[in-house]
């Protein structure tokens, strides 16, 4: 395969990461919420994948179902995390950006808990399953497993909810503006409550699909915190849009792996102390994107209006 | 509230804004919280790592308060966590969600650890110690800069650039580590012999009356001073802080300033005092448990000493425990987060009431 048309597909395949957490994260910031907990929450998608699968080592299940099963398990750890968190901030009116932190405290420190309890055997032998229908190529491809499709599928279903839906209109509503939402009849906590923990169950399978698919290393736990950020930052770049998170979604991949292509690509050969700076590019990058962004400040590309702010309803 | 409730019905139970509550019961309330929090951890250890409850609580405190070294550890570590948290305060006065206290003293480190290892012995040590002091806080306060100029122009969101900056900091100090271990390539960074703080009694004393003397000053300059109350106006309300004739965009940069600096000394103290080397760890994720310590404090320094102590005394009884019980060193972290689940959600009973419909007359409380 041509090395420019690899480093594409290595992209596409690590921005997956990148779109399940900031798609998540794009639903829980639409109903107002803040999450700053997607790191933790990625993580314990991570963990719940990896508990499943240990479950289901050697039990003869066919794989198809393991891979479902073990994205289920993701989906579920990350509506648990985010039920948590919207108890505490919905419910109990709690500091979003406080509890958001306790939250990747918490997921973070429960998943590494967690994954360093399971053997590495136990959990990786579903890495070719994962990488379906490629897992026996040897280029970029291989990274092009089911996650991939089910990560693109969710973006456009999301896009669609949000922009064609009677559920994505009112969802809307309670970000822009809670209380009249509330007056013409949207029920706002259970809005709150759905979004945000769907959101939390999409952004956790970013986790899964980082440990069982483009890593496949049994070291990949160790790394998902740094995804979480970015795909909270990957938000304000996509213009709180699904689709264009998917975009926004390549070109992080493309940064994050840049690194350890392009210097080969172009025959350079780089001193070893260059490759933390090329390291640095994907965060570099979003500083300039913040700063770009909120210069221009176009109207229609603003958060929604109660984004971090509880809503107390006799508070009106 | 209502969520289960049909609109056609009235709730049974609805929620009101406390009119203030006395310290005493808040306290109480948070110490119950505390407890509560204590209670599930020593469950979740029994069914996650087989220790008896009783243990567990054990475990806590001798892990912390176990041996004078253990003592003198966590109360260094405690001053170290307190520093970095009055670091932080400044800016969260103002509504200024900085998220990177940990890069900001990550860089204090660096460019300090940068002098002692270019400097050398060429300088005597007392004027070492003044450069290396002066590099950490301009690099700290530096760091703070561009985050809180484009929040005063543009009103970037600052929380997401701050934390950004903390991964431009790490990479930073490993292309420094990099450059420094060429001869070796093993980027790791031995004990640089020069630029040590002297010693008061032991390595830690001097650290920690540094941070005490820190801890009364800020809280004066928070408290009684005329920047201090102009932080406090901004952080109320910005429209109220230009009708009385703030210029919010320089409080905004100045306290932004005075944070990074504090977080540039806490990276000298942990420098010169403790480490002499820094990797990228040096901070360690204490940039983070700082933004809770001081939260939870009510953004009130006298107060973090308390809180900072709390968070200290979890993780080493939690390290205590995942030592004794061969797991995870993060298990200290699923305690500290499941006890800030508590304290968080506790705030509701000290801020709200419920009130149910029926006693509403009698004005009775259920709760």
């Amino acid at each position: 395969m041509n090395g420019w048309i690899n480093y594409l597909f290595n992209a596409i395949a690590l921005g997956m990461t990148f779109l399940y957490g900031s798609v998540g994260e794009i639903l829980t910031e639409k109903a107002g919420h803040l999450n700053l907990g997607i790191p933790g929450i990625m993580c314990m998608g991570g963990a719940g994948g990896c508990i499943a699968l240990q479950l289901m080592y050697r039990s003869g299940i066919p794989p198809m179902l393991i891979v479902i099963i073990s994205i289920l398990a993701a989906f579920l750890s990350g509506v648990l995390m985010g039920a948590i968190y919207s108890f505490l901030t919905v419910t109990l009116h709690a500091n979003q950006n406080v509890t958001g932190l306790a939250m990747t405290t918490f997921g973070v420190g429960m998943m590494k808990f967690i994954i360093s309890k399971i053997r590495p055997l136990q959990y990786m032998y579903a890495l070719d399953y994962f990488r379906f229908p490629f897992s026996d190529r040897t280029d970029s491809l291989k990274y092009w497993g089911v996650m991939v499709y089910l990560a693109v599928v969710v973006a456009i279903v999301a896009s669609l909810v949000l922009s064609r839906t009677r559920v994505g209109l009112h969802l809307r509503a309670v970000g822009e503006n809670p209380a009249t939402a509330d007056a013409v009849g949207i029920n706002v906590t259970a809005y709150k409550y759905g979004a945000t923990c769907i959101g939390s169950g999409i952004a956790a399978l970013g986790g899964l699909f980082y440990i069982m698919d483009y890593s496949g290393s049994p070291e990949a736990y160790l790394n998902i915190e740094p995804f979480g950020w970015l795909a909270i930052a990957l938000v304000i770049f996509a213009l709180w849009r699904p689709y264009l998170s998917f975009f926004g979604s390549m070109i992080f991949g493309a940064l994050f792996v840049a690194g350890s292509f392009i210097p080969g690509l172009l025959g350079l050969t780089l001193p070893m102390s260059a490759t933390p700076l090329l390291e640095m590019l994907p965060y570099v990058v979003t500083i300039l994107v913040l700063i770009i962004t909120s210069i221009r400040k176009k109207r229609e590309n603003q958060p929604p209006a109660s984004l971090g702010q509880s809503y107390f309803r006799e508070e009106r | 509230m209502q969520k289960h409730e049909k609109h056609t019905r009235d709730p049974r139970f609805h929620i009101v804004k406390r009119a203030g509550m006395s310290r005493g019961k808040a306290l109480l309330i948070r110490f119950l919280a505390i407890l509560a929090a204590l209670l599930l951890c020593s469950v979740l250890s029994t069914l996650l790592i087989g220790a008896n409850p009783l243990k567990f609580i054990s475990t806590l405190f001798s892990g912390s308060l176990g041996s004078s070294r253990r003592i003198w550890k966590f109360a260094k570590d405690s001053a170290v966590l307190l520093c970095i948290s009055l670091a932080v305060t400044p800016a969260f006065r103002m509504r200024f969600w900085n998220l990177g206290g940990e890069g900001q003293v990550l860089v204090g480190a660096l460019a300090s650890i940068a002098c002692a290892y270019y400097l050398r012995d060429s300088i005597p040590n007392p004027l070492l110690l003044l450069i290396m002091l002066v590099a950490a806080v301009l690099a700290g306060a530096f760091w703070g800069l561009f985050p809180a100029i484009c929040k005063a122009k543009w009103g970037t969101n600052e929380s997401l650039f701050t934390l950004m900056m903390n991964y431009v900091a790490t990479y930073l100090v490993a292309f420094a580590l990099m450059e420094w271990t060429k001869a070796d390539g093993s980027s790791t960074l031995g004990e640089v012999a020069f630029g040590h703080l002297p010693r008061l009694y032991n390595e830690y004393l001097l650290l920690i009356l540094v941070v005490l003397a820190l801890t009364v000053l800020v809280y004066i300059y928070l408290n009684y001073t005329k920047q201090g109350y102009e932080i406090s106006v901004v952080g109320e309300s910005e429209k109220t802080a230009r009708y009385i004739g703030i210029n919010v965009g320089r409080v905004i940069t100045r306290t932004v300033l005075v944070s990074g600096a504090i977080c540039g000394l806490a990276g000298f103290l942990i420098v010169a005092a403790l480490d002499h080397s820094i990797t990228t760890a040096t901070v360690g994720g204490l940039g983070f448990t700082a933004i809770m310590v001081s939260w939870l404090a009510k953004f009130n320094p006298l107060i973090m000493v308390g809180t900072s102590a709390l968070i200290i005394f979890l993780q080493q009884g939690g390290a205590e425990m995942s030592t004794i019980f061969n797991v995870s060193s993060a298990f200290p972290n699923i305690v500290v987060g499941i006890i800030l689940f508590f304290i968080i959600g506790c705030e509701f009973f000290i801020h709200y009431q419920i009130k149910s419909r029926v006693s509403h007359k009698k004005g009775g409380v259920g709760k």
